[in-house]
């Protein structure tokens, strides 16, 4: 294999297992978010990040393989994205998932920008069309940030505690785009009057399979259909 | 007709299976369609890339140029160039508009597809509920003047 096509294959698993693991957890919302129109909308942001993943795990390899017959370690998605929308498991908090999808957005939206504009034709393809999507999940979450910022002393502060507990695994997401990253994301959190943390502890792993315990439950949920009945199909 | 012709009209005449009104040659799903030793390929290009009617638009293509009696037929995916709302056809966004789904209007806006024609031509206000909507390819408005919700197609 080339250079050009390994180093393609370890992107395109990254980014694919990025969008797999955040339609999983999105998914969690379906059903339970706060009016009828944002489950929608949340509901069709997983399915894009879905959507994307599927077409990246299938250029790197046999789709269903890889996302149902892994175990954690085998997995290349950034901490963030497996983390759970909420301060501990089991939680769901419309405005830490906010702060997330933001983070993640942006971090996307740069790679698969990236992508489009790589030499490798497929890779490209599959950039040029994750980039139209990200960008509207992009400003999905900068509208409730700054509604959610600006907004009510109980929105503001649990938004800025969210935005606290995640901002340290921003350094794993952005690593080699910080800069583009930090020039799209700090214009929201300014205009939406929460306060950027300081960059201290900075958790990774995530790329190379070293994961926390919330991928674990993740993939239990996501993966018992298909290993109890292998190769199910509708 | 050549054969040729008639297999790219069976294919592009295909209902989109969530927006029965339009084709999938009106929505500029369509992207090429060749007879070659017998065999069918026709080539087509997702919405969005998530889009869960994809694999019912693979299905409805083969069912009707089965019906046509082409039945070694291969459907296949690109991506490049992705897909855009610049796609569809003048027809398309007519029966689109028919149905009460509005184009996204070229300052961002689409105008009430109840009222569009009913006051002279000047649009009426409306107000965005929601980005996302019934699917992934369209948001949710509400007109100010006839106060009815209405879909518009998302500009991509």
């Amino acid at each position: 294999m080339s250079e050009l096509a390994e180093r393609t294959e370890v992107e395109l698993l990254a980014l694919g297992d990025d969008a797999l693991i955040a339609a999983q957890r999105l998914a969690e919302w379906v059903s339970r978010a706060p009016t009828l129109e944002e489950d929608v909308a949340l509901a069709n942001i997983a399915l894009d990040q879905l959507g994307a993943a599927r077409m990246l795990l299938a250029t790197a390899g046999d789709e269903d393989e890889l996302a149902y017959r892994r175990d954690d370690q085998g997995f290349r998605n950034c901490l963030l994205a497996e983390l759970p929308l909420g301060p501990a498991r089991g939680d769901l908090d419309f405005g830490w998932t906010m702060t997330w999808l933001l983070m993640l957005s942006a971090a996307q939206l740069l790679r698969y920008t990236d992508l489009a504009a790589g030499a490798d034709e497929q890779a490209a393809g599959i950039g040029a069309k994750a980039v139209k999507e990200s960008t509207y999940h992009l400003d999905h979450a900068t509208q409730w940030m700054l509604r959610l910022g600006g907004g009510t002393e109980q929105s503001h502060r649990r938004v800025q505690e969210a935005l606290d507990g995640l901002w340290p695994y921003g350094h794993e997401l952005t690593e080699g785009i910080r800069d583009r990253w930090l020039a799209l994301v700090e214009p929201v959190l300014a205009e939406s009057g929460l306060t950027r943390p300081a960059d201290r502890w900075r958790p990774d792993g995530g790329r190379a399979g070293r994961h926390t315990e919330h991928l674990s439950f993740l993939l239990a949920e996501m993966q018992s259909l298909h290993r109890a009945h292998p190769g199910a199909q509708w | 007709m050549t054969a040729q012709t008639e297999i790219a009209r069976i294919a592009g005449a295909v209902p989109d299976p969530e927006l029965r009104v339009v084709t999938i040659g009106e929505l500029g799903i369509v992207r090429g369609a060749e007879l070659a030793d017998g065999r069918v390929t026709v080539t087509i290009t997702p919405t969005y890339s998530g889009c869960p009617a994809m694999d019912a638009i693979r299905d409805d293509i083969r069912a009707a140029l089965a019906g046509a009696g082409f039945a070694d037929v291969e459907v296949k995916t690109v991506l490049s160039p992705a897909w855009s709302t610049d796609m569809i056809t003048e027809s398309g966004w007519a029966a689109l508009e028919r149905t009460g789904i509005a184009a996204p209007g070229a300052s961002g806006t689409p105008a009430c597809p109840r009222c569009a024609h009913a006051h002279g031509g000047q649009p009426t206000p409306v107000l965005q509920i929601s980005r996302y909507a019934s699917t992934p390819c369209q948001s949710l408005w509400s007109c100010r003047s006839c106060l009815e919700p209405f879909n518009a197609i998302k500009k991509l």
